[in-house]
């Protein structure tokens, strides 16, 4: 690609790629599959809480939200382009979705932060 | 000037916009990078929690219960599918991605595949041990 930018990108991919892959499917089926369904018990608010007091916990969640979000924005990218042939719209595309990304970022590092 | 009149056109063959579903593994290509909407809902989710966890009992009380509505269990159930549609076709680029050699002979693909199975299930099982309340 000759895009001095393009390795920094394809590795928040790639790490996001890994730790979505490693955690999410456990992740989603016990918070929003088993739980909800009474088959097994997650923390109620406090516990949440107590779980997050730890800068480590926030930390590793905002690091997995944040990566997944790259990860997200890096492939629906080049799913646009080669997809839907959306090559001359390169520059809005990936303000868009890169844009998107760290805007979301900022969002939950501002609610994890407000948790006090 | 009439150099851009004059100019020839381009030949260049318009690649349709449903290109993708002409053959299988172009379909499959393409349900594998739609798997990032999946990856990409599942963080916005943990995101909108956080709120609600910060906004007061009342909040995360009805934020639970919508949780627990068939619909949104039904709607989750297919974003499992997707999560792991993605961590299966993830983890097996990884022994194209990678050659590990050991004492100067190739570790095979299938232990490299294997050694990735086990530590997707290692991290479940932590996952399991930090969410999961007895």
């Amino acid at each position: 690609m000759g895009r001095p930018t393009e390795p920094f990108f394809w590795t928040l991919f790639s790490a996001g790629g890994m730790l979505a892959a490693l955690v999410l499917p456990a992740v989603c089926f016990v918070l929003w599959i088993a739980a909800p369904l009474g088959w097994l018990a997650t923390p109620d608010r406090a516990g949440w809480l107590a779980l997050l007091a730890s800068p480590l916990a926030r930390f590793t969640l905002l690091a997995l939200v944040a990566l997944a979000l790259f990860h997200w924005a890096h492939r629906f990218r080049y799913t646009l382009y080669d997809g839907l042939q959306l090559h001359h719209l390169y520059g809005l595309i990936a303000t868009v979705c890169y844009g998107g990304a760290t805007a979301v970022t900022l969002v939950a590092a501002y609610l994890l932060l407000r948790l006090g | 000037m009439n150099r851009r009149r004059f100019h020839p056109r381009w030949f260049r063959r318009r690649t349709p916009i449903f290109w993708w579903l002409e053959k299988g593994v172009y379909v499959h290509f393409i349900v594998r990078e739609l798997t990032s909407l999946g990856v990409a809902y599942a963080a916005l989710l943990l995101v909108v929690q956080v709120g609600v966890l910060g906004a007061g009992d009342a909040a995360h009380a009805r934020f639970t219960a919508l949780l627990a509505s068939p619909w949104a269990v039904a709607w989750h159930a297919l974003l499992l599918a997707t999560l792991v549609f993605h961590t299966l076709t993830w983890l097996h680029l990884a022994p194209k991605a990678l050659v590990v050699k050991l004492g100067g002979r190739r570790v095979p693909n299938a232990a490299i595949l294997a050694g990735h199975y086990l530590g997707w299930l290692a991290a479940s099982a932590l996952v399991v041990l930090v969410l999961v309340r007895s």
